[in-house]
């Protein structure tokens, strides 16, 4: 079965919507959408059991397939080919698998819009799923690029999809313009690579970067490596929603809540945290890009979880864990964990999918509610929400078993391992910080009192005239993926179960070939080495005592929230008032975009005014165009004087210049 | 006896013929006269083929000239016709009176 199946699936499916969607039923639609998913995810399984099975070649498995050159001129020659190795495979099975789940939420979440519109989401969210597959089956550079690009263009439309309101149409501009700073990065370290390998396919490009010797650990004698690896991490903080180009993110909110879930949660934005780890030996090559990496990452879930802690809008906090976990995911990758990063980002797509649909759920009961001021006490109302909603925090916040412990705790150990201990600190502190601002996030919103008032309609969302007061638990559709992403939850952890649990860390297994170059010796870790096993055991001690520590910490953080949140909610208040200058600080979002507005858009806003439109444009451009106009016309108005209309001067000047050209000839 | 005409003679005549021609086209006050004067010059061209062809033995000329008389009878309808059409949009037909075609 060929790969391009998967991708070309939930695409015929957009074309489908978005060609007829406006004359079909929604029960079509949102079927149609559906089942292209679950169709892509059923082959996606396939694809990746027929991996399984292959025999390693060169130590990796890997099934390749080239369609036709698509850019083919001199020395450069890019086929449109497609590759699936373990991380794609993890990869494609997260993407089509929650996909699935949240296009089936969607049919019920969606429902109160009109035929047409409701096939105009879906046609969106089958293009982004679409796209998203191309970026991770590329086998190249500019093949992850068509996703790359896709997948924004899809996250743009769908942000703004209530286009109507400007808030929406303002945060897909923002998010558009945003990760355009970053995929100038992208380009230019694409272009870079392709200047010093003279390819750009990624088995390619590792190959040859496997041969030459690591980058030094500063910017001092750094090589193409270094700044190639730098700019494309650019394009993945834009991608990613890191430090600084984390902005976008937050505002992503505007879009429908099931948007947030699979694109600003589950998949698109981890595309960066992927990109890393498809380039892993090019990034290994780079330490000091690597360091650049792990610090971004570590400052930005620090950075993000603290503006978590205040934030009032229950999405919105979402969106700041979602920036915080996929900082612990950079800082696997920057400390060279390239498979816990990945291993954390099949955890997080599981539990944060969940959170985001559960508050889908609690949005879509409230009629579009989304303060959490105005919420609490649904616990009864919404049982089935509630409990998964529970399962969610809690896996998020990485108490064992659950699945967010395994992978952050990787994270954590290898931060630690790597010797990176300041590092593992402001982790364990940012871990602390996720802990207390989920479980605030659960407190405000289903214990307590109901502080919602029926009869004020936030209409926001869409939802609102059809509800009324009464609150409804999730509908059948959105239960069914509320309670199978809380099962992927609870167990998805069981594929990475560390060795010093008594596991055997499979998923670490089989993602390592994927961040070796073809043919490199495999490194080991359990070979023959007594002193290695040696020290192997005595670091597996450390760890089970960070493990410990982690959940320590864990549980130190759900108790701070239970003590001020579900006891004393005076305490907030009353610290609200004492630290007035933090809390405000946190509560305008350390006031980075305006920062941003004053120091980045006004100088370029008022540089293109000032200069480029009244200056260059009107004065230059406009001023030579309409210069040359006045000169033609001054000087027509002379020459105009010789038509006089009276044939006979015409004739007599014919005549006269017959008489001077013959009179030439004859007498030069 | 005169002598026989040379190729001289008919090359003058001609040149005589388009000086009358242009004199008439410059000097005369009336449009029909002004054609008239256009006609005489064609002719005078004409003779020059004619003349030039006898000359030389050849053909080309002559096939040129009947081009010319035809296309010159073209031209006398039409120009006859815009002389109508001016005459009955002002009485008048010196050209002088033609002249609101201009800046």
């Amino acid at each position: 079965m060929p790969l391009y199946l998967i991708p070309l699936l939930p695409f015929a499916g957009f074309l489908v919507n978005a060609a007829l969607g406006r004359r079909l039923p929604k029960a079509v639609s949102g079927l149609l959408a559906t089942s292209v998913m679950a169709a892509s995810f059923g082959f996606s399984a396939m694809t990746v059991y027929r991996l399984l099975g292959l025999e390693p070649v060169d130590g990796v498995r890997a099934i390749s397939e080239s369609y036709y050159t698509w850019i083919g001129s001199g020395s450069l020659s890019i086929p449109l080919a497609f590759r699936v190795d373990p991380l794609a495979s993890v990869m494609i099975l997260i993407i089509t698998g929650i996909g699935t789940l949240i296009h089936l939420y969607s049919t019920a979440y969606m429902h109160e819009e009109s035929d047409g519109e409701y096939a105009r989401y879906f046609s969106y969210l089958n293009l982004f799923a679409a796209f998203m597959l191309v970026l991770v089956l590329g086998a190249s550079f500019p093949v992850m690029f068509i996703g790359w690009e896709g997948v924004g263009l899809c996250s743009y439309l769908l942000i703004g999809f209530w286009f109507t309101k400007p808030t929406a149409a303002e945060a897909g501009k923002k998010a558009f313009i945003v990760n355009r700073i970053g995929d100038f990065g992208f380009i230019l370290g694409m272009l870079a690579l392709f200047w010093a390998f003279g390819t750009l396919d990624f088995q390619e490009v590792a190959s040859k970067v496997a041969l030459l010797p690591s980058d030094p650990s500063s910017l001092a004698g750094a090589t193409v490596l270094t700044f190639a690896s730098l700019l494309l991490f650019l394009g993945a903080t834009g991608k990613s929603a890191q430090l600084p180009l984390y902005v976008w993110l937050p505002d992503a909110m505007e879009g429908p809540t099931p948007v947030s879930a699979l694109i600003h949660a589950a998949t698109m934005v981890t595309a960066g945290v992927y990109m890393i780890g498809r380039n892993a030996v090019l990034f290994g090559h780079a330490p000091f890009t690597l360091e650049v990496v792990a610090i971004v990452g570590v400052v930005t879930a620090l950075f993000a979880g603290t503006i978590g802690l205040v934030q009032n809008d229950i999405k919105r906090v979402l969106a700041y864990s979602t920036v915080s976990q996929l900082g612990y995911m950079f800082l696997a990758m920057g400390v060279g964990a390239f498979a816990g990063g990945i291993f954390h980002l099949y955890t997080h797509a599981f539990f944060k999918a969940l959170l985001f649909l559960g508050s889908g759920a609690v949005i879509h009961a409230l009629a579009g509610e989304q303060d959490l001021r105005n919420m609490g006490g649904l616990r009864k109302a919404l049982p089935i929400t509630f409990l998964t909603f529970l399962i969610g925090t809690i896996a998020i916040a990485g108490i064992p078993p659950l699945a967010g412990f395994f992978s952050k705790d990787e994270i954590l150990w290898k931060t630690w391992e790597s010797g990176h201990k300041v590092l593992w600190g402001v982790a364990v502190v940012a871990a602390f910080l996720t802990a207390t601002y989920m479980f605030r996030l659960l407190y405000l919103t289903f214990f307590g009192e109901r502080r919602h008032k029926p009869d004020e309609h936030h209409d926001t969302h869409g939802h609102g005239a059809g509800h009324g007061s009464h609150l409804h638990d999730a509908p059948p559709a959105m239960a069914i993926a509320l309670i199978v992403l809380a099962i992927g939850s609870v167990v998805a952890g069981v594929v990475g179960v560390p060795h010093a649990l008594g596991g055997e860390n499979r998923i670490e297994t089989f993602l390592a070939p994927s961040f070796r170059a073809i043919g490199a010796e495999p490194q080991s870790e359990l070979t023959a080495d007594p002193e290695k096993v040696a020290a192997l055991e005595h670091g597996s001690s450390i760890e089970l005592s960070l493990m410990g520590l982690s959940t320590l910490v864990a549980l130190a953080g759900i108790g701070l929230a239970t003590m001020i949140w579900l006891k004393r909610p005076a305490i907030a208040d009353a610290w609200a008032t004492r630290f007035a200058g933090v809390h405000r600080l946190l509560l305008g979002k350390y006031y980075v975009d305006e920062l941003y507005n004053a120091v980045i858009v006004q100088p370029v806003k008022r540089v293109s005014q000032g200069l480029l439109w009244r200056g260059v444009d009107a004065g230059l451009i406009d001023g030579t165009v309409n210069g040359v106009g006045l000169v033609v016309r001054g000087w027509s108005a002379v020459l105009r004087r010789l038509q006089t209309g009276s044939v006979r001067a015409y004739a007599m000047s014919f005549f006269l210049g017959v008489v001077a050209i013959v009179g030439y000839y004859l007498w030069r | 006896m005169l002598p026989e005409p040379t190729l001289n003679s008919y090359l003058m005549l001609s040149a005589v013929l388009f000086a009358i021609g242009t004199a008439g086209v410059f000097l005369r006050r009336n449009i029909i006269t002004i054609l008239l004067s256009v006609e005489v010059m064609l002719n005078a061209v004409n003779l020059t083929f004619v003349a030039v062809d006898r000359f030389r033995g050849q053909v080309d000329g002559q096939i040129i000239v009947f081009f010319v008389i035809t296309v010159a009878a073209a031209e006398a309808a039409v120009g006859l016709a815009i002389v109508i059409a001016l005459f009955r949009h002002k009485e008048m037909l010196t050209p002088d009176a033609f002249t609101s075609l201009k800046w």
